[in-house]
């Protein structure tokens, strides 16, 4: 076979919602036509992050879009999360993030003052973040082509010390951390929308993470073994990713994950699992056993760290699967979200 | 969450599991079919088998408007909608399900307008905002939603709003039960009836399930505390050879039902001769159309619908399965062809099938089926 043109195992027609969305579809999209034709044999674990090295010097890099609308919701907006979503994912990779790239795709029509808010928001979420925006690219497409603004960003991060991540290195019996509450940010959104007709006392938890991250892994570096933000697909998407790469079980405790009021009442409602709801400012991190209380403890002492716990273990069976036990001695599995969440009513 | 944490108490939920496993005769088999798609989603969620005996077996039964639904009416609703200028409107739980040219969310994304609403007056708001525009609004769901539908459609004719039409897939539940009685491989104990239908319809029409046809009945809320207490009440009727119709569900369910409700769908609907019920047949008076004096809002008078008819491929066992004949993992093409990004069959389709709970929840408990993602 020609190495230059291998084989892919994509098979879907076109592109749907669903492939961009986080859940099984992107998983499939990426594993079956992008790894094979950019990454060929050499693609392990994927992420939107990487660490390649320059003279013997490791340097993180990572990318991030952001479609989101509204542009503008409780607690953030679009140029913040740009900043934060690539310092995120840069902290999580291990990594403190230098500098930025951002790229504009801006659609005619937009108002200069909408445009000049998001570019403000972007400058203060690095000045918050401590990280420096040094360049950057803007195109225009026709009115009716975008969605108002579309951002791209690109950050290269510099290693934090003594940290080594990977899928390959957790073991069962590892603990399993959440830094807060989730699904703020997912139901946030989808209230904004304005189209559901509820309304919650509610902000997205956009943030950088990198504080918690630097706090945590200050106290228990050698013991960290994985971390991913879990954003779009939520927590049970990215614990899937981590049971399937490492072949291990994940057990979650239901109780022991905090989920603030309003989006439990609002899940409710809607017929969604938290669990596959949205955040922008947590983190889920597998500890070995030895080092969890560390960890937990220094997440706690930690400016917005209050509410991280425990909330599972990695076990050997069922490999590959994540089960929640619920509080009456039950338990289901919990798998990743096909597609967006959308409510259910009848 | 009031009305919620009260439901979910631990130690009462683990009292009455316990109070179950006593009660229950080790020497006989359960088999108890919850009627309502909720319940089977509510028991997948809350692991509920797990804490029955083993030989009380639950049974999904067809209530889940989803997946009853025949994916040609689904080709109709999104045909019509495929016009210019149509927004079609519908539930969340519409959005994934397949046509035969994909479902609602992936005609969307090559670009039909398509909007998730929460209630069908939703639906009519949309139409009055945007009056360059067709609404249709592709109406689901049992007795549950059917009367704000109805409702919806008055306030159309009241206000004469042009450009709203609903297709209609109302279904009543009560015709459903009596075919799954009437199949001769049909081998149930006993019902947990449906919580939210009753709320409409109350509790009398279920009486002939258990004086005709010898069934106890329990009409059961979604908490996981409701089940449970369900099934004990269930099975305390069957310990002392009894059959009644009982209302576990009484903070929400009226023995009469809601007579305003009932009032406006009469007003409305009236009933089908028949209907077809996906994984079940053409039941006879199992459906609700809009009546004449309505017909401006009526998508399927208004518009010329192809009335496109699809069946399931043979292989796909769903009627077994609903009658518990079958397990969901029997069916020879569960977890194979048929898994809940591609569904084949109906139960596969929404989260409260029967099949799409049970793969999503419980078959890989045991362990992970090896390289499905």
């Amino acid at each position: 076979m020609d190495p230059l043109q291998p084989k892919i195992q994509f098979r879907d027609p076109q592109i749907e919602m669903a492939h961009g969305a986080g859940g099984k579809a992107s998983r499939r999209l990426i594993e079956g036509l992008f790894a094979p034709i950019l990454f060929g044999s050499r693609a392990r674990y994927l992420s939107d992050a990487a660490t390649v090295e320059f003279d013997g010097s490791p340097v993180a890099i990572a990318t991030d879009s952001f479609v989101v609308k509204p542009l503008r919701f409780p607690g953030g907006s679009i140029g913040e999360l740009a900043v934060n979503g690539t310092v995120n994912d840069l902290a999580v990779s291990g990594a403190r993030a230098e500098a930025l790239v951002v790229t504009y795709v801006l659609e005619a029509g937009l108002e200069t003052a909408t445009l000049e808010a998001e570019v403000r928001a972007m400058a203060q979420a690095a000045g918050r973040a401590g990280v420096r925006i040094v360049g950057g690219d803007t195109k225009v497409v026709e009115h009716g082509k975008a969605d108002q603004m579309y951002l791209t960003t690109c950050g290269i991060g510099r290693p934090l010390p003594g940290v080594t991540l990977g899928p390959d290195v957790v073991r069962a019996g590892d603990r399993i951390i959440l830094s807060g509450p989730i699904g703020d940010h997912g139901i946030t959104i989808l209230l904004a929308r304005g189209e559901l007709e509820l309304e919650a006392d509610l902000r997205s938890d956009t943030r950088s993470v990198l504080p918690l991250v630097e706090a945590m892994t200050a106290a228990a570096a050698p013991g960290i073994r994985w971390m991913r933000d879990p954003t779009r697909g939520g927590v049970a998407t990215a614990l899937n990713e981590l049971a399937r790469d490492c072949r291990l079980a994940i057990h979650l405790s239901e109780e022991d994950v905090p989920v603030n009021d309003a989006v439990r009442g609002a899940c409710e409602l809607l017929g969604l699992d938290p669990l596959h709801i949205a955040n922008e400012g947590q983190f889920l991190v597998v500890v070995d056993p030895g080092g969890a209380d560390a960890a937990v403890d220094a997440l706690r002492r930690a400016s917005g760290g209050a509410e991280a716990r425990i909330i599972g273990e990695v076990r050997d069976q069922p490999a590959g699967a994540v089960l929640a036990s619920t509080r009456y001695g039950g338990s289901r599995i919990v798998d990743m979200l096909v597609g967006d969440p959308l409510p259910r009513i009848c | 969450m009031k009305y919620v944490d009260e439901f979910r108490d631990p130690e009462v939920i683990r009292r009455t599991a316990e109070e179950i496993r006593r009660f229950a005769d080790p020497g006989r088999q359960y088999r108890i079919m919850e009627v309502c798609g909720g319940h089977t989603h509510a028991i997948y969620r809350f692991g509920l088998q797990d804490l029955l005996p083993a030989n009380l077996e639950l049974i999904h039964g067809p209530g889940c408007p989803v997946c009853v639904l025949p994916m040609g009416r689904i080709d109709d609703g999104l045909a019509v909608a495929g016009q210019p200028d149509v927004i079609f409107a519908a539930f969340g739980d519409m959005m994934r399900v397949p046509g035969t040219r994909g479902s609602p969310l992936e005609h969307k994304s090559r670009g039909m307008d398509v909007r998730v609403v929460y209630s069908p007056a939703d639906a009519l708001r949309l139409a009055q905002r945007n009056p360059d525009k067709q609404v249709l609004f592709f109406a689901i769901g049992f007795e549950t939603t059917a009367p704000s539908t109805a409702l919806t459609l008055m306030e159309a004719r009241r206000l004469k709003v042009p450009n709203f039409t609903v297709f209609c897939n109302h279904v009543t539940i009560i015709p459903a039960i009596r075919a799954i009685l009437d199949s001769p491989d049909m081998r149930l104990d006993a019902f947990i009836g449906p919580g939210h239908v009753s709320t409409v319809i109350g509790c009398r029409p279920y009486e002939w399930i258990a004086e005709n046809e010898g069934k106890p009945i329990v009409i059961s809320g979604f908490e996981p505390l409701d089940l449970l207490q369900s099934t004990l009440m269930l099975l305390r009727q069957l310990q002392r050879g009894e059959a009644k119709v009982e209302n576990q569900y009484r903070r929400v369910v009226p023995w009469d039902g809601n007579r305003a409700a009932l009032r406006a769908m009469a007003e409305v609907f009236e009933l089908r001769p028949y209907f077809e019920w996906r994984g079940m047949g053409f039941i006879s008076q199992s459906a609700l159309r809009i009546r004449d004096a309505y017909a401006d809002w009526d998508a399927e008078k208004r518009f010329s619908v192809p009335a496109v008819r699809v069946t399931d491929p043979k292989a796909a066992q769903c009627g077994e399965v609903l009658k518990g004949v079958l397990k969901p993992a029997q069916c020879k093409l569960f977890g194979r062809e048929c898994t809940p990004e591609h569904p084949i069959g109906a139960l596969m389709v929404s989260s409260e099938g029967s099949c799409a709970a049970y793969y999503n929840y419980e078959h890989r408990k045991a362990g992970v089926v090896a390289g499905s993602a």
